[in-house]
């Protein structure tokens, strides 16, 4: 479908935008990058909309559920290891925002699981790594943001990915949404050059 | 295509003084050059004088941020000036982080006879000053020296994009992407947050602030834009934090134009009052709309800037363009101006609805020659000194504009280039 087609075009070409903003001189811009991330929902929103128009209702373990457009950049986002082919990633994907690894080492690798943004109810099913995460009191010599800043703008790139609802244990889909704790393990996790 | 040898001479930010004599530039080289306005030559009184430099001086230099490993910027955002209250002239400029307060005076006369040093400076020896003279003033060459006089730093954590001097002539305002600041021009060290629209989480982002501006005449009043493309008019009797807004602007969208990018041309990237205070104006990606502060729910008018790039949107943020900050102007808001890409700028007749598109290039205006009228074709076929869509060189773009507050004379800046364009008197 054309309009799947260019909303892959557009999800590719905003993420590389986020990617250069970081190295940008004068530090990342936020009005650019709440921009990118607006134009990164509103494709990925098509993408998935003309996706389900598309496929037969039991071709997925689990079902997708439409996000509404004007949520907060808030919401659980998933990493998957193919970010330039989300379709079979979409399954798959998990959380994977706390690594102090730069974001494409987290697209690569297996993904561990950001306990603290979970509702409740879901199951981890990976330990945290808390050792491999920078502690705060120590000095960073990445680039840092805001705490809030550098964490909205690995939302704005996280994004891109498809939010996806799981199976919980009452057998129903479960929706992760709302506001999220501010997580300390990202400091400096980002922009790590 | 074109591109800019000196990327340090992109002009950032125009500005005209309260009287029109001065012209100041800034760029992204951390530069202010300013230019004066010559009398009129007695040999051709038909033209007017030009436009000649008067001041050049290093306003900003680049910085860095230890703490965030970031880079400051030394671009100057924003100019504002001063009303003059006696001979010196006074300007606000900013780059991302701080604001300087420049006080540009001229120097004409020297003091010489000094009983204690001789003319070069060096102290003279105690036992040959046999006698007691006073110093006497003598004229010299013309020395225009520009020296900071206030600095107001690190009120910002984000990036700030607009100065706007208060109508009260003692405070002034700053705003980044998610606070306004109010400063009192006499006092640095403190100054009085009276926006701020940061959540306290983050991801709940939805807009920033773009652009602020204080009301002409009511100096508790101010307005200030955003990413969404609304206006929100604060009173500052009302609360010390202005968070809750007096009036709220917002057109509502139009369901069939909606499209991938129509969040990011909806935001809004220059708002200005009129004079009288009774309107403002605001521009967004592809048009000018001029707001009664009596109607909140839609513009009373608008004008389209460059409507055939509707259809180039997706091509456009690919290459960046569609994040470019057109600001607007106008002409005691008999006329609306502003700038488009090919180096065209757009000027917007108010009471006949007339516009026209002209050039700012070296190739299209000669000195003195009247400049052409331009067009852009938009449909298939393309008439003879059109030039198509296609065509349109999208490096070469107009960003700031300027008019002269009395007179109908505007400063429109091409990259590193100036224009002065001015009306013939007869």
């Amino acid at each position: 479908m054309e309009v799947n087609v260019e909303a892959r075009r557009i999800l590719a070409v905003s993420i590389s935008k986020l990617y250069a903003s970081r190295t940008q001189r004068g530090g990342l811009r936020l009005h650019r990058s709440l921009l990118l991330s607006l134009v990164m929902r509103s494709a990925r929103d098509i993408y998935h909309s003309s996706r389900e128009s598309e496929e037969s209702s039991g071709a997925h373990s689990a079902p997708e559920e439409p996000m509404d457009t004007s949520s907060s950049p808030g919401e659980q986002a998933r990493l998957s290891e193919a970010q330039h082919e989300p379709q079979p990633a979409l399954n798959s994907a998990e959380l994977a925002p706390e690594e102090p690894d730069n974001a494409e080492d987290c697209c690569d690798s297996d993904i561990t699981e950001d306990k603290e943004n979970l509702s409740p109810t879901k199951q981890s099913r990976k330990r945290r790594g808390k050792a491999s995460a920078a502690p705060d009191f120590l000095p960073s010599k990445r680039a840092r943001l805001e705490p809030g800043e550098e964490r909205y703008a690995l939302m704005s790139f996280l994004e891109f990915f498809h939010f996806e609802s799981r199976i919980g244990p009452s057998g129903g889909p479960l929706l992760a949404h709302g506001p999220h704790v501010g997580h300390p393990c990202l400091k400096g996790s980002f922009y790590n050059s | 295509s074109d591109f800019c040898l000196f990327p340090a001479d992109i002009i950032s930010t125009v500005e005209f003084n309260y009287s029109g004599e001065l012209l100041a530039t800034g760029d992204k080289g951390g530069r202010v050059v300013i230019f004066q306005h010559e009398q009129e030559s007695k040999n051709r009184p038909h033209l007017r004088g030009e436009y000649n430099v008067y001041s050049t001086f290093q306003s900003h230099e680049p910085e860095f941020d230890y703490l965030k490993s970031l880079e400051i910027e030394e671009k100057i955002n924003k100019i504002r000036w001063l009303p003059q209250q006696n001979a010196a002239h006074f300007l606000l400029s900013t780059n991302d982080k701080t604001i300087k307060l420049w006080k540009i005076s001229e120097r004409d006369k020297r003091a010489e006879g000094y009983n204690l040093k001789d003319e070069d400076g060096r102290l003279r020896d105690p036992f040959r000053i046999t006698s007691l003279r006073v110093p006497v003033l003598m004229p010299m060459d013309l020395m225009v020296e520009a020296s900071p006089r206030r600095i107001f730093a690190n009120a910002h954590t984000y990036h700030i994009n607009s100065i706007s001097v208060n109508s009260d002539h003692e405070t002034y305002l700053s705003a980044d992407d998610l606070r306004i600041n109010l400063w009192h021009l006499e006092i640095t060290d403190r100054s009085f947050n009276i926006v701020d629209i940061k959540p306290a989480n983050m991801e709940e982002l939805t807009e920033v602030i773009t652009a602020a501006e204080c009301h002409p005449h009511q100096c508790n009043v101010f307005v200030y834009s955003s990413s969404k493309g609304t206006i929100r008019l604060c009173d500052m009797r009302a609360a010390a934090l202005c968070d809750r807004h007096s009036k709220f602007f917002e057109e509502p969208e139009d369901p069939s134009s909606r499209s991938f990018f129509s969040e990011i041309i909806s935001s809004i990237s220059d708002v200005k009052f009129s004079h009288s205070g009774r309107y403002m104006m605001t521009r967004d990606y592809l048009s000018v709309k001029v707001w009664d502060l009596n109607m909140e729910n839609r513009p009373v008018e608008t004008y389209q800037v460059h409507e055939y790039l509707r259809s180039k949107l997706c091509s456009l943020y690919e290459n960046d363009c569609i994040f470019d900050k057109f600001e607007c102007y106008s002409y005691w808001f008999f006329a609306i101006m502003t700038g488009s890409y090919n180096n065209f700028f757009r000027m917007f007749d108010r009471n006949t609805r007339r516009d026209i598109t002209l050039e700012a290039s070296r190739e299209s205006s000669k000195p003195r020659a009247t400049l052409k009228p331009r067009k852009v074709s938009t449909g298939g076929k393309r008439k003879k000194d059109e030039i198509s869509v296609d065509s349109l060189d999208f490096n070469k773009k107009i960003l700031h504009t300027a008019w002269h507050p009395k007179d109908n004379v505007i400063a429109v800046a091409a990259t590193n280039n100036l224009y002065i364009f001015q009306d013939k008197i007869n």
